[in-house]
């Protein structure tokens, strides 16, 4: 007898092959008040081809979806600079609160009191944790956060009549969203090179500090991985300048406790909610990134912050925009619902806590470090923080590519690190286990990296054309760029 | 030295932790930091202890408790925010943890659901708004409005954009923020006035406009065309299941803010900024896009596409500098208009143009206050009280009920009311003879 699976048959339907004329996944009250004219009916629309689905179908077909995700739920996913780590459940649970969920950004501040308290304390405890006098909320995401932190920087040097400083400095090793961000400014990108150890070469930045130096924008630790001992004199000699030092926040997770970016000499520097302090990625989003600044840009910050006004009774909470502020950056007050999660989080661990997940995290991709470095070249061969660059360049001389490796992972459950970037390293594969992966997990990647260096030299073609469990293999994405299909259209 | 601390977040035991820095061949997790020069390290950081998952829930719970909920007090706050029904299948669906602990879909095969989900997103989005192209979504509303006016200006290489001054003041805000400081000049104006150069880039209009009315674009597009500049639209997608679409009117970039479909209010955030355009333009679109391929056996399947256009690649030349965006809520979107259909995103716009011209109407009769006419209109409107803005606020509050937006700087006494399907018979009612109750105090 032969077997055929239905649902593996609809496993690559959209909502549309599902969709069958006047099916409906729910149905909507009947009006409760006297029927009201409708307008001229030139102004109403005819065409509204929306699938028309059950609510099972609905159910299915996400649930569908879903399953063919990796995600930290499921499996193990090491994927550097991103900080993967556990989301916990709680945050959502706290979040779906009725009491935060639930509220309008625009009722009037006296029905908001707990909302504006919540906002309080996290901005606070973002100081805290940063050593920065200063902050706000306000902006949704990292680079969103970039976003405001350079237009603090042109607003202070067009305050102190230097509207000249156009040159931002950017290391080699950056992200895109630093010189994306820096451009969207208004600035000149100019970018400096990384020394033999994967440092911000000194002598680079010395050449650059002149007149017409806006700031520097740096990350730490670095996308290597690596905490500059010398940040500190770069800072300086920025400062020297008469520039100012923007901190790319995105790798805070291993500096939590450690230190703070404030007593290094930064200006500014963002976090990245979701990555530093676990709130969910969500396949892209949403984020947050607050931004927190030393006293010179203070009153530049996005619009709004939150104040604290004490009364005789007790304390109330007010939004307010900073002198000079460079505006706002949504029409929101930033990600509420993220800022609830990490609020949650930073409670949850307190202090300590974050001191000894950095120094876990630390730990845990030093461990992948020492146990794979006879495998897989490491990029700079010194401590690293958070996270370690291998790069396959000797398993390129073989022909099998970063990618190559990579998309093996997959088939070992693993989701694959970040490839090629930082742009500096040959092959790059940059791992980032965190705090949250036991030493078990750690072990057993260690083993599949060993399997898969082994199936280098045994049998390449795995390699080259895996992954081979997915629902889908490597995709024409050459195609798709050429002849772009974005979206459904009726056949 | 730091001492140990347990935690359920952190999986370590002590002994595994020596056995690993053994492995390392450090004798502290301390001296993996030594990179940190001494004066910088471990520093002092002032926050309140830890608390337990059951403290938690008090202690933060005990904030949100704080907040009066909309829903339970009469709320007929809008300004771009809106109170709609959300579906129970939206919260099930996007909670699943494939879809809420991912990353952005960079590895595609093991991201086909975000991908055909952001795919058949766009492809909603497309519907509504009568475009071509839409991409997976930007921040917010405001944001993708300024997103769209700096894509216009790389379209036409012009440096000068018109707002109407109908737009919501917060969108305003947000496009000044980031178009000023790139050196475009910004215009606002009243609608149809004679305001469009050679020099313009684009004409920014909201459509229902900031004060509810709802009118043919088409005029507007074709002043905007006729001058070389493009037509840009900020729609309410809910209102967009009963009107006419502004592709219809000759948009060339529609963005919008999808919080009305599916998405709780969550004090403003997070939400998603829709953005749909013309495939002509296509390659000057920011943030990412879904698009539908094959792989080497010729299997369908998705991946992001176009990605030149963006900082990963293009980095100082990008479109824009977005990374992150709000890909869970889109999907939150997605999921709510697959389960509502073109029937259920239609009942849900009547419904709430039914309620809405009720309530008016029976704010109309009141004596003291008038309901302006800015001809046809869909949920939102704006009322002429004996009071102020921010007193008849203040006064409604005594009466349990939050009204609506002070608009009194367009307005003499003006507030802007907003009403949907969640808006109880009862609740209209009460705001109605609340709101009569306010101007006999007031007469006395």
């Amino acid at each position: 007898m032969t077997t055929h699976d239905i649902s593996a048959q609809r496993a690559h339907q959209t909502l549309w092959d599902l969709s069958a004329p006047g099916r409906s996944g729910i149905r909507l009250p009947e009006s409760d008040v006297p029927k009201q004219p409708m307008p001229d009916a030139s102004l109403l629309r005819e065409d509204l081809r929306l699938p028309e689905v059950s609510e099972l179908d609905v159910v299915r077909h996400y649930t569908r979806l879903a399953q063919k995700n990796f995600s930290v739920d499921t499996n193990f996913y090491p994927l550097g600079s991103c900080t993967m780590k556990y989301n916990p459940k709680i945050n959502d649970m706290v979040a779906s609160q009725p009491g935060f969920s639930g509220i309008h950004p625009l009722q009037p501040e006296e029905t908001v009191q707990g909302a504006l308290e919540l906002m309080y304390r996290l901005q606070r405890d973002l100081q805290a944790i940063t050593g920065m006098p200063a902050g706000s909320l306000a902006p949704l995401a990292g680079a969103h956060g970039e976003l405001a932190g350079v237009l603090m920087i042109k607003a202070y040097h067009e305050a102190n009549g230097e509207p000249d400083r156009k040159v931002m400095l950017i290391p080699d090793s950056a992200h895109g969203t630093n010189p994306a961000s820096a451009s969207m400014g208004g600035f000149e990108v100019v970018t400096l090179p990384s020394d033999s150890n994967g440092s911000l070469d000194l002598a680079a930045v010395e050449a650059a500090a002149n007149d017409r130096l806006a700031g520097l924008m740096i990350t730490i630790p670095n996308t290597l991985g690596l905490f500059n001992p010398n940040i500190a004199r770069i800072c300086e000699i920025v400062h020297g300048a008469g520039g100012l030092v923007y901190g790319d926040g995105a790798n805070m997770n291993a500096l939590l406790g450690r230190a703070r970016p404030y007593d290094l000499g930064f200006d500014v520097v963002h976090l990245n909610l979701h990555k530093t302090t676990s709130t969910p990625h969500g396949g892209g989003g949403p984020g947050a990134g607050p931004v927190c600044v030393g006293e010179r840009l203070a009153p530049y910050l996005p619009s709004p912050v939150v104040e604290m006004v004490e009364d005789a009774e007790r304390a109330r909470y007010r939004f307010a925009t900073p002198a000079n502020s460079i505006g706002t950056m949504s029409a929101g007050h930033g990600n509420f619902g993220v800022l609830v999660r990490s609020y949650t989080y930073l409670r949850a661990l307190g202090a300590d806590g974050l001191r000894q997940a950095s120094g876990d995290a630390v730990l845990n991709a030093n461990y992948l470090r020492r146990k794979l470095e006879h495998v897989y070249r490491v990029a700079v061969d010194r401590t690293c923080m958070h996270e370690v660059v291998f790069t396959g360049r000797p398993q390129r001389e073989k022909g099998v590519k970063a990618l190559d490796i990579s998309k093996r992972m997959i088939d070992y459950g693993v989701h694959p690190p970040t490839m090629y970037f930082p742009l500096i390293v040959e092959e790059a594969l940059m791992v980032e286990p965190t705090e949250t992966e036991s030493k078990e997990t750690l072990d057993a990647f260690i083993e599949v990296m060993i399997a898969i260096a082994r199936e280098v030299e045994e049998s390449p073609e795995l390699l080259h054309e895996a992954p081979h469990v997915t629902p889908v293999g490597r995709l024409d994405e050459a195609r798709a760029a050429r002849q772009p299909d974005l979206r459904w259209q009726a056949p | 030295m730091t001492t140990p601390f347990p935690h359920s977040y952190l999986p370590h035991t002590e002994a595994q932790r020596r056995e690993m820095m053994a492995a390392i061949g450090v004798s502290s997790a301390d001296e993996l930091f030594a990179d940190i020069p001494d004066a910088f390290r471990n520093p002092d950081i002032a926050l309140p202890p830890a608390l337990t998952e059951l403290e938690l829930l008090l202690e933060i719970g005990g904030l949100a408790k704080r907040n009066a909920v909309p829903g339970e007090v009469p709320c007929f706050v809008g300004g771009g925010v809106y109170r709609h029904f959300i579906p129970s299948v939206v919260g099930a669906m996007i909670s699943r943890g494939e879809f809420l602990t991912s990353y952005t879909p960079y590895q595609p095969e093991v991201s086909q659901g975000t991908l055909q989900a952001t795919y058949e997103y766009q492809s909603m989005i497309c519907e509504i708004t009568g475009m071509e192209a839409a991409n997976a979504g930007m921040y917010d509303g405001a944001s993708s409005l300024a997103e769209a006016a700096l894509m216009a200006c790389r379209v036409t290489g012009r440096h000068s954009v018109v707002v109407h001054d109908t737009v919501n003041p917060r969108y305003r805000a947000v496009v000044d923020t980031y178009l000023l400081p790139q050196g475009v000049e910004v215009t606002t104006v009243a609608p149809g006035s004679e305001s469009i150069s050679d020099t313009t880039a684009c004409v920014l209009a909201q459509y229902p406009d900031y004060f509810g009315a709802v009118y043919d674009l088409g005029p507007l597009a074709d002043a905007a065309h006729e001058a070389g500049a493009l037509f840009v639209v900020s729609a309410d997608p809910v209102a967009l299941g009963m009107f006419r679409a502004p592709g219809e009117f000759g948009a060339d970039i529609v963005t919008g803010e999808t919080q009305p479909i599916g998405v709780n209010m969550s004090f403003g955030g997070p939400f998603v900024g829709y953005f749909a355009c013309r495939m002509s333009h296509i390659r000057q679109m920011p943030g990412r896009i879904a698009g539908r391929t094959v792989d080497h056996e010729g299997r369908v399947g998705y991946a992001l596409t176009l990605q030149t256009r963006e900082q990963h690649i293009r980095r100082e030349r990008a479109t824009s500098n977005i990374c992150t965006s709000e890909a869970l809520i889109a999907t939150g979107t997605a999921v709510c208009l697959a389960a509502l259909g073109p029937g259920g995103l239609r009942r849900m716009a009547e419904l709430s143009y039914q309620k809405a011209h009720h309530a008016a109407a029976g704010i109309a009769a009141l004596e003291g206050y008038e309901v302006v006419d800015y001809g046809p209109w869909f949920n939102e409107f704006v009322v002429k009280c004996p009071l102020s803005g921010r007193e008849t606020n203040t006064a409604l509050w005594r009466h349990g009920i939050i009204g609506g937006l002070d608009v009194s700087d367009v307005v003499k006494n003006g507030l802007l009311l907003s009403v949907t399907e969640m808006n109880t018979r009862h609740e209209i009612d009460a705001l109605v003879s609340a709101l009569g109750a306010i101007a006999g105090e007031d007469a006395r």
